[in-house]
């Protein structure tokens, strides 16, 4: 079982998160054409690289940002949302 | 027991204990520190068990937990191996896979027709015609297979625990122990697993002339025990090892989780067998497994045998041997120029036969191929293949096969590592090795006893120092000297075709040449098509020669070869052990002991217990359900509701929030009110409803649906995350218990338990009022989800039972029954309320679902808002309408699920039915086609036995549709 570091509570096992998905830029729903917010709901990128994911640790309800490389599963770092440089 | 030795020093047996046994139905004495198959050898029985498909017979061949063609069962237990089954008083074993016992298996006709079974014959002969696969399967399981399992078997509770270290050490060898005394000197926190009964791996058997090997395991045993931070555990598999270090540790009797910091593997080497004709006849056997008999059983192997060897362990195996008094006819040396090292020498000074650049051809059987009559031996040429003509026939009884090594690296593999072959030791050997994992000795490819020990030093100090608790010099790794330990190609045609290369699954060498000529030449297809690797032992003893033949075949180097994956169990692990204790977390509400108590039957809901109805004698199950209902009709009734999500939301922006989380409008809710609330995720699905509640401007209190209440939770966080919005949000699910009181006497009922004035002007439908309820603080929701006049209580938990007990007390002279979840379900159905996730699905929106009315107009945003836009402008494609089937027959009726056909056209598909209701008819709810929603329409609906009952779209509420009851 893999272990994941949460920013608050430090490393834990896996089973104590919950997956939530990558991190994506909801386009302003008001000015976007319906073919592009399709896009922004329906489709998820696949490719390998490092990813910035959502993953939440479910006994403190700790939402926060993990790098992960999905090629290798490397988790390269985690920190919250408040802390992320282009928010 | 004839054949046991003298009594010799580091033995494993008790001889003050003797065991007495059954095999067969025949009885055999032993001692306590036997294996069942140690203890039969002593006995001279030589016929073990029976192959998986020829039913050939087989005996002894690694005595090391890989001899899966000793198998047994007792009367409760299958499949245990004879090569690590420890002889008890009153055992009482029979071999698996047998007709009419191992003696006379009837089965064993099936190697008459070896000739007519290659590989892959299954799937070519009984493919077609494919409908009578079944058959054919059914036969073939009989013949070829394993122990059968006892259905009527007792299950035994095995726990599972969770362990912590610092440094995993597998293996308790000479590297091992070596290692884990380096480590834990240092300070690391150590457990050292062993997978045979007694810790020393090769210590115990192998280094047994001159007792070196003993000393060393005593030295070394000595020091482990003095140190506190070392625990070894013995007949323990490190069975898998998984992300981030986390290891499956099994016993006999239950499954540890380890995490470890560092993990380090000296899980030695398996030997390996040599491909000959007849090589798997009883009394065939590894040099290991003779030295194992000898050193821990006190077992003599043969009387009179042939060595068959390739490296300098032959010849200590020959030593033993002939110290154990068996008579070594000869040493066949696969190698043109034989042993240059000192033990060469003193074979010959034993007076034992050294014949170089020979190999036994083939093992001759004796009467009823049953045991070996002798050793028929021939030259090789130069590059290795017999010469032709030239044959040599030992007589003997038994042939020790010493001809090489392969590496036990599976947990390495599952670990990330990477090996490669080297030819200076023949075998594969570590390549790269990720963070925090260290390997040592023989699977290292170090094999003198003294490289071990060192290997096994270095190791554990690397360890300590990638742990930061060791900064002197870690000494040089070491390479292995002298003679390369394995053979290259220890494999020999015979037109015989008895030259096994897998015993576990009876695959000889010319199925492999047979699967290459039909195009098999990589090895995961070559493994799938002959099941090489594929049988109890995983391709322990017919890996790595199945890679040889492989690689000669396609005329390319082992390293281009490749090998398959390993993936963790490495080793069986009995379903018992992984069932274990479930560990899903149950949650029950504050009144879960009244319930039990009245005779609740309780299903799973979410993680929750909910009662589904309440007992009652001399009913079954829909006419309990049933009575619940119309209890709540014409009199009163009560339901615990306290697994509905209950969270708070407060702060300044808490109505903005709310606003973008659901459908609906909530800045103008007045305090005091309560409003219905659908939401729905971003593609315009729904996800939630409940209710919400204004209990001042900037606090609400809002209920979710049992299951969806942590995930609708978990996004409300997120969400407001990333609005950045002055608000909180508090889960108080388990803070509150919860129930409704419903039914048109309740008013009358609760007036006298609370402070809250009740009067339909005070309190209207609707309300939330705050107060006290038989004398708790209390949140009162006056809701219609039953569709009667009714109030839901929410109160701490600590006071829901006392709560309950009031309501149930002060209803008695009303007529008060508790009501469960099926009634519930029953009564809202009437009403035409949906239940999200029974009504709806993953693809449901309010449009849809026809509650398009809780969508807030001009809302300058919400979740789904913009999806739904987009879909509004489509054409609907279905429409969920209330449906209900006639008064009159019983006929039978559609479950959940069914769907509605218009000839070959799927038209709609009921989500909610009731076959029996309080209206006196069945209805339920059901998705149709736009064109087919309006009321009236008949629609016809495929049951289960395929018949079409005709269902008349109704309109909803089926029940009350003035709302007249509610008020």
């Amino acid at each position: 079982m893999k272990i994941l570091r949460c920013p608050i509570n430090g490393p834990r096992p896996i089973q104590e998160f919950h997956f939530g998905g990558e991190v994506r830029e909801m386009p302003d729903p008001q000015k976007v054409g319906d073919e592009e917010w399709a896009g922004y709901v329906f489709l998820r990128s696949g490719e390998p690289g490092v990813k910035r994911e959502w993953w939440h640790h479910i006994a403190s309800g700790t939402w926060f940002i993990a790098e992960r490389d999905n090629s290798t599963d490397q988790v390269l770092r985690t920190y919250l949302y408040e802390a992320a440089e282009d928010r | 027991m004839k054949s046991r030795l003298p009594l010799q020093q580091g033995e494993w047996i008790d001889r003050s204990r003797p065991v007495e046994f059954r095999f067969e139905g025949r009885a055999f004495h032993g001692y306590s520190g036997d294996v069942l198959s140690s203890a039969l050898w002593a006995n001279q029985v030589r016929l073990l068990g029976r192959s998986f498909k020829y039913h050939r017979p087989r005996g002894i061949y690694s005595l090391a937990n890989h001899d899966v063609n000793v198998m047994v069962e007792d009367s409760r237990s299958t499949n245990l191996r004879g090569d690590v089954l420890p002889i008890t008083e009153g055992l009482d074993v029979r071999a698996v896979n047998t007709v009419g016992g191992l003696k006379h298996d009837a089965l064993s006709i099936t190697e008459s027709f070896s000739a007519f079974l290659p590989v892959g014959f299954y799937y070519k002969a009984f493919h077609t015609p494919r409908k009578l696969f079944p058959f054919y399967e059914n036969q073939m399981r009989k013949v070829a297979g394993l122990g059968k399992i006892h259905p009527g078997k007792a299950v035994t509770p095995t726990a599972k625990d969770y362990a912590f270290c610092d440094l995993l050490v597998v293996g308790s060898g000479p590297a091992g122990l070596s290692g884990a005394i380096a480590a834990a000197e240092c300070g690391l926190r150590v457990v050292v697993v062993e997978e045979a009964a007694r810790p020393g791996g090769s210590l115990a058997w192998q280094w047994g002339r001159g007792a070196e090997g003993r000393e060393h395991l005593q030295g070394l045993l000595e020091r482990a025990s003095a140190l506190r931070n070392l625990e070894l555990r013995c007949a323990t598999q490190a069975a898998g090892c998984y992300a981030d270090r986390w290891v499956a540790l099994v016993d006999g009797t239950h499954l540890s989780k380890l995490r470890t910091r560092a993990m380090l593997v000296a899980s030695g080497c398996i030997e390996q067998p040599a491909v000959f004709q007849n090589n798997d006849l009883p009394g065939v056997l590894l040099g290991s497994a003779a030295q194992r008999l000898i050193r821990l059983y006190a077992v003599k192997p043969f009387d009179r045998c042939v060595v068959l060897g390739a490296g300098s362990e032959a010849y200590r195996v020959a030593l033993d041997l002939d110290e154990a008094g068996v008579d070594v006819g000869a040493l066949v040396d696969l190698r043109p120029r034989g042993e240059t090292t000192e033990l060469g020498r003193s074979v010959r000074d034993a007076g034992i036969e050294v014949r170089e650049g020979h190999t036994v051809l083939e093992a001759i059987p004796a009467r009823g191929g049953r045991g070996v009559k002798a050793a028929l031996l021939c030259p090789l040429d130069e590059k290795g293949r017999p010469v032709a003509g030239s044959r040599i026939e030992i007589p003997c009884d038994g042939i020790a096969v010493s001809v090489g090594w392969a590496p036990t690296g599976d947990l390495l593999y599952q670990a990330g590592a990477r090996f490669t072959y080297a030819e200076a030791v023949e075998q594969f050997v570590l390549e790269r090795l990720p963070d925090c994992v260290f390997a040592a000795g023989r699977v290292n490819g170090v094999f003198s006893l003294e490289d071990q020990l060192a290997d096994g030093r270095r190791a554990g100090l690397e360890a300590a120092k990638s742990l930061g608790c060791f900064d002197g010099p870690v000494p040089e790794a070491i390479v292995h000297r002298g003679p390369p330990p394995s053979h290259p190609y220890p494999i020999f045609e015979h037109k015989g075709k008895k030259n096994f290369v897998d015993l576990d699954e009876d695959l000889h060498l010319a199925d492999f040449f047979n699967a290459h000529q039909e195009g098999y030449d990589n090895v995961e297809l070559l493994k799938r098509y002959t099941t090489v690797g594929m049988g109890p032992s995983q391709g322990k003893l017919s890996n790595m020669n199945a890679v040889r033949i492989l690689a000669r075949l396609n005329g390319k180097s082992i390293n281009e070869t490749g090998t398959t994956t390993s993936r963790p169990f490495h080793h069986p692990v009995s379903l018992e052990i992984l069932a274990g204790r479930r560990f899903h977390p149950l949650r029950r509400t504050p009144i879960d002991r009244w319930h039990a108590t009245a005779g609740a039957e309780f299903i799973h809901v979410g993680s929750w217990l909910r009662p589904e109805y309440y007992r009652v004698q001399g009913r079954d199950r829909d006419e309990a359900i049933l009575q619940e209902a119309r209890n709540v009709r014409q009199r009163v009734g009560l339901i615990d509701v306290g697994t509905l999500g209950k969270i708070r939301v407060c702060g300044p922006d808490a109505a903005t929030f709310l606003e973008r989380m659901y459908t609906g409008r909530f800045t103008r809710q007045p305090v005091g009110k309560v409003r219905y609330g659908v939401a729905c995720d971003e593609t315009g699905v729904i996800i939630e409803d409940g209710v919400i509640v204004r209990l001042a401007e900037d606090q609400f209190y809002l209920t979710t649906t049992t299951s969806g209440a942590a995930a609708f939770f978990r996004e409300m966080q997120r969400w407001a995350l990333i609005w950045n919005l002055q608000v909180e949000c508090i889960d108080a699910t388990g803070h509150l218990g919860a129930m409704n009181v419903a039914g048109q006497q309740c008013r009358e009922l609760l007036a006298p338990l609370t402070d809250i004035d009740l009067s339909v002007d005070a309190f209207p439908y609707v309300g939330a009022r705050q107060g006290r309820v038989a004398g708790v603080p209390a949140t009162v929701l006056r809701v219609g989800f039953v569709g009667e006049l009714g109030y839901e209580i929410h109160v701490p938990v600590t006071q829901a039972l006392h709560v309950w007990e009031s309501l149930m007390e002060a209803g008695r002279s009303f007529g008060i029954r508790p009501f469960g979840v099926e009634a519930q379900r029953l009564l809202r159905l009437e009403k035409g309320h949906l239940i999200v996730s029974q009504d709806t699905d993953a693809l449901t929106t309010p449009y849809e679902a026809d509650v398009a009315w809780a969508i807030g107009k001009n809302k300058p945003f919400f979740l789904g808002q913009r999806s739904l836009r987009i879909l509004h402008e489509q054409p609907a494609l279905r429409r969920l309408v209330g449906i209900s089937f006639g008064k009159s027959g019983p006929g039978e009726l559609p479950e959940e699920c069914h769907l509605m056909f218009d000839g070959d056209e799927i038209i709609g598909r009921v989500t909610s039915i009731a076959k029996r209701s309080t209206l006196g008819y069945p209805i339920g709810l059901a998705y149709v086609r736009p064109d087919l929603a309006e009321v009236g329409t008949k629609v016809r609906v495929r049951v289960e036995s395929g018949d079409l009952v005709e269902a008349t779209v109704t309109a909803l509420p089926f029940y009350d549709p003035e709302n007249s009851r509610q008020t």
